[in-house]
């Protein structure tokens, strides 16, 4: 019984130490992903909320695809643009998915 | 993880009171004990606590971005002399008179009030690396688990004979910290007959914001071309030629400042002579002006050099780039203009704010146990007016390359505009209040 009883409670700790270990790989990657949308946010503000009266589009709450699109369209130069053409070039198509993500999670 | 005496608790509260009593909030995890676990070590009932000296662009985002990305859960002191944070970028405008300090000034409330930044207002008089506490002009003292200094650049007057004391006496300005100077820099442009001389010289690079003295100068012309038309803007430049847009820059003195701009490389100034209005140069002949604008070289801000931070010839600090740490000291980080940067890497406004960015997530993460990124990025976007109405753009891209542990620019990335245009010049004003709610709102 007691033997039963201090197995369970292994498993248990198993489980959480498990559970918190993903909690804090999942925290630590969001981090990531926040910090480097982060580098947006001088001109389409923090988080992807746009400023009232912006002349830029708000990130937030865009679709994956649109903004992967959009990048995409920088990058090759399809889409002209004053600074996106040049800033786009600097980021990898994971980077630009990651920022895609991230920002298409954010509330409008 | 470092607990936080509990005497220094005590004095510290009590001194916060008094400093923070006109915002009447607090950021309660840097003062009481309800922290999440995760950044306290068993038994310690103290919150991780950031302290952040400068309220510039670095140091406000740091302050700003430690809270978000740890969700509130890092306390932050922030440290600014200033009532209101005041602007460098567009700064120029006011020198030109096309705006008013109203317009690059913000306050700092938001910090205080949505993020729980605790804000002091002083100045940090010294820093023990090793105990880890500044003391404050005032005499409070804050313990801090680790720092994030943005102290900016401090003029080295002494690089130029005679202009310590001229600036003192308010004749020749720098106008180069945003600010009282800005405003008495304009006051003297009004002041200057028509058909007299504006000098601005400039020191040999690095310096704080490359393509400003430039812009300075088109904003100076605009205005006199409007308003003093027989006027002049010499341009008196340390550097072998134009240091940031020059083509872009050239272009507008040519076509639009004709006979009001010119533009003179290899004039180091070494003296000044307030009452005759000279400038004195390493080589070239002295220049006599009526209203003289002395950029001194420049070095890291005063409390990074006194704390022994300033190790790459005396001027800049050396930072681990992976998370800006000092090489100098553990747990305390520098950022901004003050650092020794990375190949082609500015010192301006919005490099600050995205250093702030890499800083915050690297310190979130240590203090959380987590591994620091290992491939941060930065973005530079820097817009000038060859005009009120005509801008143009700089923009590059840097990614940290563990290899060199340093950052390089990506290739194929950034650029310049092909000339100035107007459409620009609403984006330049996106970008300055947009940068401005990220940085404080």
């Amino acid at each position: 019984m007691m033997h039963s009883i201090a197995r369970m409670l292994v498993r248990a700790a198993c489980l959480t130490s498990v559970l918190a270990g993903t909690a804090h790989a999942q925290d630590a990657q969001a981090l990531r992903l926040r910090s480097l949308a982060a580098t947006c946010a001088p001109c389409h503000g923090t988080d992807g909320h746009a400023v009232a009266g912006a002349a830029l589009p708000g990130l937030a709450g865009m679709p994956t695809a649109y903004f992967s699109e959009q990048m995409s369209g920088f990058k090759s130069g399809a889409r002209p643009a004053t600074v996106m053409t040049q800033l786009a070039r600097g980021f990898s198509a994971a980077q630009i998915e990651q920022m895609a993500r991230f920002f298409a999670a954010q509330p409008k | 993880m470092r607990t936080i005496e509990p005497g220094l608790m005590r004095l510290h509260r009590r001194d916060l009171l008094k400093a923070t009593g006109a915002f009447g909030t607090f950021g309660a995890l840097a003062l009481s004990g309800c922290a999440a676990p995760f950044v306290v070590a068993p038994g310690a009932s103290g919150a991780a606590r950031v302290l952040v000296v400068g309220g510039g662009y670095g140091g406000a985002t740091a302050a700003k971005y430690i809270r978000l990305l740890s969700a509130q859960r890092i306390g932050v002191v922030l440290v600014e002399p200033d009532a209101a944070f005041v602007s460098c970028p567009i700064s120029n405008l006011v020198v030109g008179g096309q705006r008013a300090m109203s317009d690059i000034t913000r306050p700092y409330d938001e910090l205080v009030r949505r993020h729980g930044v605790t804000l002091v207002r002083d100045r940090v008089a010294s820093i023990d690396p090793v105990a880890r506490v500044a003391v404050l002009a005032s005499g409070a003292r804050i313990a801090y688990d680790k720092a994030v200094l943005a102290p900016g650049v401090e003029m080295v007057w002494d690089g130029v004979e005679g202009a310590r004391q001229a600036n003192a006496d308010g004749r020749i300005l720098q106008a180069w910290k945003a600010g009282p100077e800005t405003l008495a820099l304009r006051r003297q442009l009004e002041a200057m007959p028509d058909g007299g001389v504006f000098a601005i010289a400039i020191p040999e690079a690095p310096y704080r914001c490359p393509p400003a003295p430039y812009e300075r100068a088109c904003l100076v012309a605009a205005y006199f071309k409007a308003a003093k038309p027989r006027s002049k803007v010499l341009v008196l430049d340390a550097n072998e030629d134009v240091t940031s847009k020059g083509p872009l820059f050239k272009r507008a003195w040519a076509e639009q400042y004709a006979g009001i701009v010119e533009y003179r490389p290899q004039h180091r100034a070494t003296g000044v002579d307030a009452a005759s209005g000279t400038i004195r140069f390493e080589v070239q002949d002295d220049v006599r002006a009526d209203v003289l604008n002395v950029l001194p070289p420049m070095r890291a801000g005063a409390i990074a050099v006194q704390t022994g931070l300033a190790n790459s010839n005396a001027r800049w600090c050396q930072v681990a780039f992976l998370n800006f740490e000092s090489t100098a000291a553990k747990h305390l980080h520098v950022i901004g203009d003050a650092i020794q940067t990375a190949p082609l890497m500015p010192k301006s406004g919005h490099m600050a704010n995205n250093q702030a960015k890499v800083v915050a997530a690297a310190i979130v993460a240590e203090l959380s146990g987590w591994e620091i990124d290992p491939a941060p990025m930065l973005t530079n976007a820097c817009y000038s007016f060859m005009d009120e109405a005509r801008v143009a753009h700089i923009t590059s891209v840097h990614a940290y390359v563990a290899a060199e542990q340093t950052y390089r620019t990506v290739a194929g990335s950034g650029g310049l505009s092909p000339a100035a245009n107007e459409a620009e010049a609403a984006y330049a004003w996106n970008w300055a209040r947009t940068i401005w709610a990220d940085t404080l709102g």
